[in-house]
């Protein structure tokens, strides 16, 4: 169990960044680089954390930090590990912080080829579900309805399952996290620093202006994303999923929220009709009883001698 | 002495620099050189990593990183590779990362061809790298490994990527003398991470490549410039410096065959120079001052040095192996604006056809009639042996 008293009061990312009122994805670097302290090197490519670092000469990142191109996060990271391991440098963390457009979209194949790979640092997808730096285009992982500059009727096709393309890969460690579960975003870095391969965080980062809600109500959005259900935080590793957090005890459909109650905190989902609501409603369950299934297996097989 | 294909020769080259990091992904005509270091590196006999990507877009990302933590990295590409690479090429050279590339010239598709051409790589001409290209394997063997010295020169700190032709170059078996360890090691110190202009060190953290307005960008910009206007007398310098450690001549950014006394002269690049040199000596022994300037550097454009090489010469071909659509050879372009007057440009050998010496021969006769007639300057432009499409 992670607690506050285990984040460090030194700070990393430094206040006074270009980043928007509510931005979840600052939230996160802040925690993300109190977890892996002053020896991290941190790889990002266009994204909203390309603007919100500031402008040079003047930066938010106390901690090395490269930009790189849309596509390049995961090679370039692969190849500072290289260059690290000829120097003989030891002990580096290296974070790839990405977006959601960067990761499951033109990133996803560097992404695949590190990850087959296995190459030793930490990726974290920070997932504001749209093109954000841009201007709120639709991406892969944008979700069923949402509505995006480029989905103007509310997106019609499901969101990309982005960590069950990273488990596919078979890298030691997979995990999802929320922005508003900052504890448990922070367990999760701190276990894959003590992981030797890739590491995969998909953490969810909701976001004020692209998702339409004001910008205090980052947090209760969020928490709103697990607790409904439409979000679960878990871990994959070894084979084994484990459910984490709030979304443990969500397993049966009457502990979740409705899905409604987190459509209606935001804009983007305001074209959503009843009907269309209670096909999304099924779309979590569906997702809800697969991980079910995937449970009840793994403890059978363990049951077994 | 060994006999070697010019694709191996890099090879070695590479080993002989001591690349510490090689990431790259096969493309033809330049596997051979990629095979031959994940070979060497994998069994010990190279000691570096080998970085098996997924693309050549990764191939030069990981070079960057590799660079940017203080390692020497190399990757090797041609064609489709290069045109894909292109964005991290521009991230090389506009970062300051210098990392040493080879490029196997090769003809863009559709339709497809494998076959040589200078298009791909004079394509990445603005990109803020050095290019150089080479006529013999021993050059591109050479070349490899000054590269990396031009590259890391103090006053450069740009990446470099030198050419070699398609199949008549990468694929021919040549004898070429290996420059031993020692020497090599002698001539390229290793890499200083501390003179990079980028380096990434937990220790003294930096942030790089953050956004930019307009009030600096120009001034950014003009720092690439001033380095490779200052890359001139380096490369020179180098070649200079690699020919007294090898007691092999070496050429920097130009080299002039014949050309002091020439009244017709003939400006390639490439593996055909060879076969301008050779036609340059039949028309020498029919009694025409024939005479040949070849631009090993593409990147920083040697004019002056060009101009000054084909000194009053009345007649001058330039023979481009590319071509810019909607303007000309391009070479002869830029050629143009130093010698415009007095040049007639031939695109020749597009696609992988030859260009034999009675080609360069008849080039050089042509130019030669037509050198003051109302054809000369640099806007006559010949398609060199174009025939009809059945």
């Amino acid at each position: 169990m992670f607690t506050l008293k285990d984040l460090p009061v030194e700070e990393y990312f430094l206040p006074g960044n270009a980043a928007c009122p509510g931005c979840a994805a600052v939230l996160s670097i802040r925690i993300a680089l109190k977890v892996l302290g002053a020896k991290t090197m941190v790889v990002i490519p266009a994204c909203c954390s390309s603007i919100i670092q500031g402008y040079y000469p003047k930066t938010a990142s106390k901690v090395t930090l490269i930009n790189t191109a849309f596509a390049a996060t995961a090679a370039m990271a692969s190849g500072m590990l290289a260059g690290l391991e000829m120097k003989g440098k030891q002990g580096v963390n290296v974070l790839g912080w990405a977006g959601d457009g960067g990761t499951a979209d033109i990133g996803i194949q560097a992404l695949s080829g590190a990850a087959e790979r296995n190459e030793n640092f930490i990726y974290v997808c920070y997932d504001n579900e749209a093109y954000m730096n841009t201007g709120t285009q639709g991406s892969s992982t944008t979700p069923k309805g949402a509505i995006t500059t480029t989905t103007v009727c509310g997106k019609a096709e499901r969101k990309k399952d982005v960590p069950e393309i990273m488990i596919a890969h078979n890298i030691p460690y997979v995990a999802t996290a929320c922005a508003a579960y900052p504890l448990d975003f922070a367990a999760k870095l701190k276990k894959a620093m003590g992981i030797k391969g890739l590491k995969y965080i998909h953490l969810l980062s909701p976001c004020p202006p692209g998702w339409r809600f004001p910008a205090e109500k980052t947090v209760e959005v969020g928490k709103l994303a697990v607790s409904t259900g439409a979000w679960i935080l878990y871990e994959w590793e070894g084979g084994k999923y484990t459910l984490t957090g709030l979304s443990k005890g969500l397993l049966e459909k009457e502990k979740r929220k409705p899905i409604k109650e987190y459509l209606s905190t935001q804009g983007r989902f305001r074209q959503v009709g009843e009907d269309a609501a209670n096909a999304l409603q099924d779309d979590v369950d569906s997702i809800w009883e697969k991980m079910k299934k995937r449970l009840d297996e793994q403890e059978r097989e363990q049951r077994q001698p | 002495m060994i006999i070697v294909t010019g694709n191996h020769a890099v090879s070695y080259g590479v080993k002989a620099a001591r690349a510490e990091v090689v990431a790259a992904y096969p493309i033809t005509p330049q596997t051979q050189i990629i095979e031959k270091l994940a070979e060497l590196i994998q069994r010990g006999e190279m000691k570096a990593k080998y970085l098996r990507v997924d693309s050549e877009h990764s191939a030069m990302s990981a070079c960057i990183g590799a660079e940017a933590c203080g390692a020497r990295s190399f990757t090797a590409t041609s064609s489709h590779g290069l045109a894909y690479m292109s964005e991290m090429v521009f991230w090389a050279g506009l970062g300051r990362f210098p990392v040493v590339m080879a490029v196997v010239s090769r003809t863009l598709a559709p339709p497809w061809s494998i076959w040589n051409e200078h298009s791909d790589i004079l394509a990445q001409r603005d990109s803020g790298w050095l290019i150089m290209m080479c006529e013999s394997a021993q050059e591109a063997h050479d070349t490899a490994i000054q590269s990396f010295r031009i590259a890391e020169d103090e006053r450069v700190l740009q990446p470099v990527m030198f050419g070699l032709d398609a199949f008549s170059l990468s694929h021919t078996a040549e004898n070429v003398e290996l420059v031993e360890q020692s020497v090599a090691d002698g001539f390229l110190p290793p890499l200083d991470p501390k003179k990079l202009p980028v380096f990434l060190d937990t220790d003294c953290p930096i942030t790089f490549g953050n956004m930019l307005g307009p009030d600096k960008m120009m001034e950014f910009r003009h720092i690439i410039k001033e380095a490779l206007d200052k890359a001139k007398p380096v490369v020179e310098e180098v070649a200079r410096g690699f020919s007294k450690a090898t007691g092999r001549p070496q050429v920097g950014l130009i080299e002039r065959y014949r050309s002091s006394d020439a009244e017709v002269i003939v400006i390639a690049a490439g593996a055909s120079s060879g076969d301008a040199k050779d036609a340059v000596d039949s028309l020498r022994d029919r009694g025409i001052r024939a005479g040949m300037v070849r631009l090993k550097s593409i990147r920083p454009f040697p004019g002056d040095e060009m101009k000054a090489a084909v000194g009053s010469a009345k007649a001058i071909a330039v023979v481009d192996r590319d071509y810019s659509f909607g303007l000309g050879g391009v070479i002869a372009c830029e050629a143009g604006a130093y010698i415009g007057e007095r040049l007639r440009s031939y695109i020749a050998g597009i696609g992988g056809r030859d260009i034999t010496v009675e080609d360069f021969q008849g080039i050089m006769l042509e130019t030669l009639q037509k050198a003051e007639g109302k054809d000369a300057g640099y806007r006559s432009e010949t398609w060199w042996g174009l025939k009809e499409l059945e």
